[in-house]
């Protein structure tokens, strides 16, 4: 059948569509299976865009329906191409008590704009997020897969300074990639 | 006095190399999982952890063993979740757990779905943990690259295959159905129970759904037994709990310590008391779903379920938030109605509704645009929610909000009569 969203077809790696194969050969369901397999898909693209869907729908034997239930109802689905650095800043009762609040103001203006809003350029985005499992390291912000931690004024600037250059410094939850490496 | 030592979960918290499967099994990893496939029946397992007195510490604190018994014998298939959505407000122990020992959570895990006989278990995991699903993952190849897990387990013919499973951001998926809901792969709504999942779970088939740190008890359980367990803690409250405190205290992080310690020596000997020039106020000590407490009320306080339910709050998930006495009561209770009328999943009108009633009402407070009847109206839609609903959300809600509005109502009643209080004059108390 022809979907008006069909008109850019999706490029996936070989690997991503292994992924998917692997994890419909391992769930239950292909509905089960939907979840992990539109996580292969954003891990790779950055979200979900119409093509995508088409591919979960011919692959899984879901129907569409599934999908958008699946993507509106989880906030970490993303249907719209992300700032190339999303800054999620938990807002949350410790974080708060820690200085969240003062951590926010000084991001507000060192990137002129406010909390869930992007720069013009793209560049970023600035999100306020509810807890995150890491309140007693607070104030803190989760950059893709990872967690700055401990956060003052100084730190957030260093981070930036760095992003801004396209340095991802190195995050307090990185530990183990070089103790694996 | 001496810090209470007792690692029973956290002796590898902290240390670089704790998360190799080399390190695990040189002291002592695996073990439990061999004397239990070799020598006992998943009956006696069961046996055992009901003897142990475990109880889950995702919150309910239910008795392990028992939700396992319900599990009925002739079920063709049953499933095992582990529930690491750890999405509650001041809670990060499960973390620690999978960060420094994710080993002995799958050992744990192995070993509870043994007694339940189920073949396929998964690890859901809050999909904000990004790096710490990446870490899982590894340890749970390492486990089936040395035969303990996959087919035919260490030769003694018990299967299991473990699926570590990414959420997407919805606190609700850590509510048990929430959680078998979402795998199943519609959005994580709870259900209504009974039935309960351990009778009709994931696929309508028997599911047991255990915290992270519950299961990572069992492996301790079976190889030094119910009764070396029991000896710690008190009767009804056996064992050790892990406390994830934040706030501005001298040490923050996550604490073992056994069950029933006072509160008074917690806060003097780990926690080290407030740092300088702060002062200790207030406590929510179970995750921020439960009954805030005063400094007072809780310094008279036992860490254990009974004494923290006859102190008028509960044990929760052990997320311990200690407030100071520079925080505002006000605006602290309108970030955590945020927060649930956020994540409300929307199924219940009493929970929908009142959370987002709550939501707004605090917000008219702090706005300086409050009136006096506004606190009588908080209560009674407080009233409206408690006990209404599918799942404890609404109540979860209502119990730090009713517990603020009692303990600390000259705070809410300042900012509807001053017309002082900076930023926030009240247009009630000008007459306009
Ligand atoms: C709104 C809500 C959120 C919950 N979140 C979690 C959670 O993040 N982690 C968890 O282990 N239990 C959570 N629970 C409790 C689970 O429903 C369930 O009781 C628990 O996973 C059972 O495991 P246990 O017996 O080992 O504690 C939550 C419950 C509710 C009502
Ligand atoms: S109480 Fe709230 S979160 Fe729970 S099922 Fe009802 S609407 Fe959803
Ligand atoms: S409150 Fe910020 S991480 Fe938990």
């Amino acid at each position: 059948m022809d979907h008006p969203e069909t008109a850019t077809p999706l490029e996936l790696s070989e690997q991503s569509r292994q992924r998917i194969a692997d994890i419909i050969d391992r769930y239950p369901t292909g509905q089960s299976a939907l979840m992990p397999c539109i996580w292969v898909i954003q891990e790779e693209i950055g979200w979900i865009p119409p093509a995508a869907i088409d591919h979960l729908v011919d692959t899984l034997g879901v129907t569409r329906a599934r999908v958008h239930e699946l993507l509106t109802f989880y906030t970490m689905f993303r249907t719209e191409k992300p700032a190339q650095y999303v800054l999620e800043v938990c807002q949350n009762i410790s974080c708060h008590v820690l200085g969240a609040r003062e951590i926010i103001a000084h991001l507000e203006k060192r990137l002129g704009i406010r909390i869930g809003e992007a720069t013009p350029d793209g560049k970023f985005a600035l999100h306020g997020v509810e807890c995150l499992g890491a309140c007693g390291h607070g104030p803190m912000l989760q950059l893709g897969k990872h967690f700055y931690e401990y956060l003052t004024p100084e730190k957030v600037d260093d981070l930036l300074e760095n992003l801004r250059k396209d340095v991802v410094p190195r995050a307090d939850t990185d530990r183990h990639l070089e103790e694996d490496a | 006095m001496s810090r209470e030592e007792c690692k029973i979960l956290s002796a590898r918290f902290g240390r670089p190399d704790g998360h190799r499967l080399k390190v695990y099994e040189a002291e002592g990893g695996y073990q439990a999982l061999r004397q239990v496939l070799g020598e006992r029946q998943p009956d006696e397992v069961i046996e055992a952890v009901k003897e142990s007195g475990l109880r889950g510490r995702g919150g309910a604190g239910f008795p392990t063993g028992v939700k396992w018994g319900f599990v009925p014998k002739d079920a063709d298939q049953v499933y095992f979740f582990v529930n690491a959505d750890e999405s509650e407000p001041g809670t990060f122990k499960d973390r620690y757990l999978m960060d420094y020992d994710p080993h002995q959570m799958i050992e744990g895990t192995i070993i509870s779905s043994y007694a339940v006989r189920a073949n396929l278990a998964f690890i859901y995991i809050r999909g904000e943990f990004g790096w710490l699903i990446d870490r899982v993952q590894k340890a749970v190849d390492e486990a089936y690259a040395a035969g303990y897990l996959g087919k035919d387990i260490l030769g003694r013919g018990y299967d299991l295959d473990m699926i570590v499973h990414k959420g997407a951001g919805a606190y609700i998926c850590g509510e048990e159905t929430g959680l078998i809901n979402s795998v199943t792969g519609t959005k994580g709504q709870p259900s209504i129970k009974p039935p309960f999942p351990a009778v009709s779970g994931f696929l309508g088939k028997p599911t047991i759904v255990n915290n992270v740190e519950t299961v990572a008890a069992v492996p301790w359980i079976m190889i030094h037994g119910a009764e070396a367990y029991r000896a710690h803690g008190t009767e009804k409250s056996a064992g050790t709990k892990l406390w994830s405190v934040s706030g501005p205290v001298k040490n923050q992080g996550v604490f073992e310590v056994p069950l029933g310690i006072p509160f008074a020596d917690f806060y003097r000997d780990h926690l080290g008391g407030m740092r300088d020039g702060e002062e200790f106020k207030a406590c929510i000590v179970g995750g921020s779903s439960v009954p805030v407490l005063t400094a007072d009320e809780m310094m008279g306080c036992n860490l254990d379920y009974e004494s923290l339910q006859e102190a008028g709050t509960m044990l929760g998930s052990g997320g311990m938030i200690m407030i100071p006495k520079s925080a505002d009561m006000v605006e602290l209770i309108k970030v955590l109605m945020h927060f649930y009328w956020d994540e409300s999943c929307g199924q219940c009108t009493p929970c929908r509704e009142g959370t987002g009633w709550l939501h707004r009402l605090i917000g008219k407070l702090l706005k300086g645009e409050g009136v006096p009847d506004d606190l009588d109206l908080l209560d009674k839609v407080c009233e409206g929610m408690g006990g209404l609903t599918i799942c404890p959300l609404a109540d979860a809600a209502v119990m730090p909000m009713q517990s603020f509005l009692q303990r600390f109502r000259a705070e809410f009643e300042a900012r509807i009569h001053e017309t002082a209080t900076p930023g926030s004059p009240s247009r009630w108390a000008r007459g306009e």
